[in-house]
């Protein structure tokens, strides 16, 4: 039994700010908590870093292999969070009616999605310190602008964002899983992130060239490794996935 | 209790494709009430409730919460209400506690949470994650996230579905808790015992309408009679019987020997029956007077038969 008046009435939202900030620790908090999802973020990227630059699998050109490599794993950590984790993570909230009943809290949609791209970006920094941490400890020597690199890692972000949300959106659960998991498997190898784009056919390589994940791993490529200044093309191909994933994510999403 | 109305569902028609869920509904929730809305499954239901939530955009008709229309000002309703959805509504991989905690970050003056944890007996699910709770522990669990922001209003889908008999008492305990400090509750259920221990109104839905409403006390009186029972021996004359008795009364000898009297039954009209048996030479065996339960109206209006 309670006092009385222990729950006379007096709601009220909390300030938005506050409400962000705690959807995006909890949702980050669930990331960092699930292992399917450490083991796609963290362990996997961490591996090919470590396996690739200490073994010669790969002919990955000129140069120290970790050069190559690096920027490529970055490529696919961002990958990995913003476009399969989210992806996954998103379609099982929208499941298990998590999505359904935080659209009955005072956090509006909008805020709920601001918290997401938080929650994607404070995981990216983590494994972005990690990844790099290790790959000075292999001998990279990264060059560049670290403003391009920004942008890219940023427009990266929104171009998978938008497609992981759109398949969290319209796929049944399951499906996102399935789907979500084979895109990485494919975009890992076709992506050009450990196998470069110049060992597939002339033909494949110009299709190959503008996914996402190509023009990612392209651009950040081209300013570490080569010192390039803005990637432009490949920032113009990653603003289109952004355009084309946010909107129609936006347009198709589902809560329910 | 006032006499202004936190819901007000006017004219409601909800379709999904060719599917009419409801047709036509209208139903009015008074302030401070526990309101209990009961029907068969498919009866439109929930249909109802989450329109009222704002989770669906009626077809036809008018729905009003706290004075707001639930699509249109979703934004100043939502923190006014609490939800408890019919099941999930929680991240897989959360505590019970983390969960709560974080639905009261939401809130401007939440409850304390410790406090709701203890009163809901979930202290025990300590680390466990939402997923390898017992399905009672995450019923309590959703309704501590409808209420820990202070609602002025809560709605309940089916509280109790799958509570043990312990748990289902800390419901009905905390949803009276809620009723006397001001809170107004709406809640569907199958359990008619439920509606009668907890409600103030009753509102019977079948079909997406409203087909009978009131008091507990009054849709027992009002939509089927009470009645009498006695065995005799066959053959008396119901004629005579029907003419001592109130002009409301039926009398009818249902198998051979076996007798029903039903219409308003109290004292006066036991004694009016007993009486004509003396009269009668008759000695008015198993004899019995029977009340209806809210469930005899349930299935009076809605029918026997199971649906699909």
């Amino acid at each position: 039994m309670s006092a009385a008046g222990t729950y006379t009435p007096k709601p009220g939202a909390a300030p938005l700010s506050r409400m962000i900030a705690a959807q995006a620790a909890l949702e980050t908090k669930m990331l960092l908590r699930n292992g399917e999802q450490l083991l796609l973020t963290v362990v996997i990227p961490t591996l090919l870093l470590v396996l690739f630059s200490a073994v010669d699998i790969v002919d990955t050109g000129k140069g120290e292999a970790v050069d190559f490599l690096a920027p490529g794993i970055l490529a696919l950590a961002v990958m990995s969070t913003a476009f399969t984790g989210q992806a996954i993570a998103t379609g099982f909230e929208r499941r298990y009616g998590v999505l359904k009943r935080l659209g009955a809290s005072p956090l509006p949609r909008w805020a709920l999605m601001a918290a997401k791209t938080l929650s994607v970006l404070v995981t990216e920094v983590l494994q972005i310190v990690l990844l790099t941490v290790i790959a000075f400890a292999l001998g990279w020597s990264p060059h560049g602008n670290p403003f391009a690199v920004l942008l890219l890692l940023v427009l990266g972000t929104a171009a998978f964002s938008g497609l992981g949300l759109l398949m969290a959106g319209t796929l049944k659960a399951e499906a996102t899983l399935a789907a979500a998991n084979l895109v990485f498997l494919l975009l890992l190898v076709g992506g050009g992130v450990i196998v470069p784009l110049d060992k597939f056919p002339d033909a494949a390589q110009s299709v190959l060239g503008l996914l996402p994940i190509s023009a990612l791993s392209d651009g950040l490529r081209d300013v570490l490794q080569h010192g390039a200044g803005m990637p432009w093309g490949d920032l113009g191909i990653l603003a289109v996935w952004a355009v084309v994933g946010l909107g129609a994510a936006g347009k198709f999403f589902r809560w329910e | 209790m006032g006499n202004e109305s936190v819901v007000q569902v006017t004219g409601l028609v909800k379709r999904y494709g060719s599917k009419t869920a409801v047709d036509g509904l209208d139903l009015r929730v008074r302030t401070g009430t526990v309101t209990a809305v009961l029907g068969p499954n498919g009866a439109g239901k929930t249909t109802t409730i989450e329109t009222c939530e704002g989770y669906r955009r009626p077809d036809a008709g008018t729905v009003r919460v706290l004075g707001l229309d639930p699509v249109r000002e979703a934004g100043a309703l939502r923190p006014r209400i609490g939800v408890m959805l019919q099941s999930g509504g929680v991240y897989s991989g959360a505590r019970a506690n983390e969960m709560l905690r974080h639905m009261a970050k939401l809130h401007a003056h939440p409850l304390d949470v410790g406090a709701l944890i203890e009163r809901l007996g979930l202290e025990s699910c300590g680390r466990t994650t939402y997923r390898r709770l017992s399905g009672g522990q995450q019923q309590r669990l959703a309704l501590a996230m409808a209420v820990v922001g202070r609602p002025e209003l809560v709605f309940l889908d089916e509280p109790t579905a799958g509570l043990d008999p312990q748990a289902r008492r800390a419901t009905w305990d905390l949803v009276r808790d809620l009723r006397a400090d001001g809170v107004s509750v709406i809640l569907t259920t199958h359990h008619m015992d439920e509606a009668e221990q907890l409600a103030d109104e009753v509102a019977i839905i079948d079909a997406g309408k409203v087909i009978a409403e009131g008091t507990p006390e009054a849709l027992c009186r009002g939509g089927a009679e009470n009645t009498l029972r006695f065995s005799g021996r066959p053959g008396l004359d119901v004629g005579s019987l029907l003419k001592a008795l109130p002009p409301d009364s039926a009398a009818a000898e249902l198998t051979p020997g076996a007798y029903r009297v039903s219409g308003t039954v109290d004292p006066q009209l036991l004694a009016t029956v007993t009486s004509w048996c003396a009269q009668h030479g008759v000695m008015p065996e198993k004899i019995a007077v029977e009340r209806h339960t809210l469930e005899d109206v349930f299935l009076e209006l809605t029918g026997k038969e199971l649906r699909g």
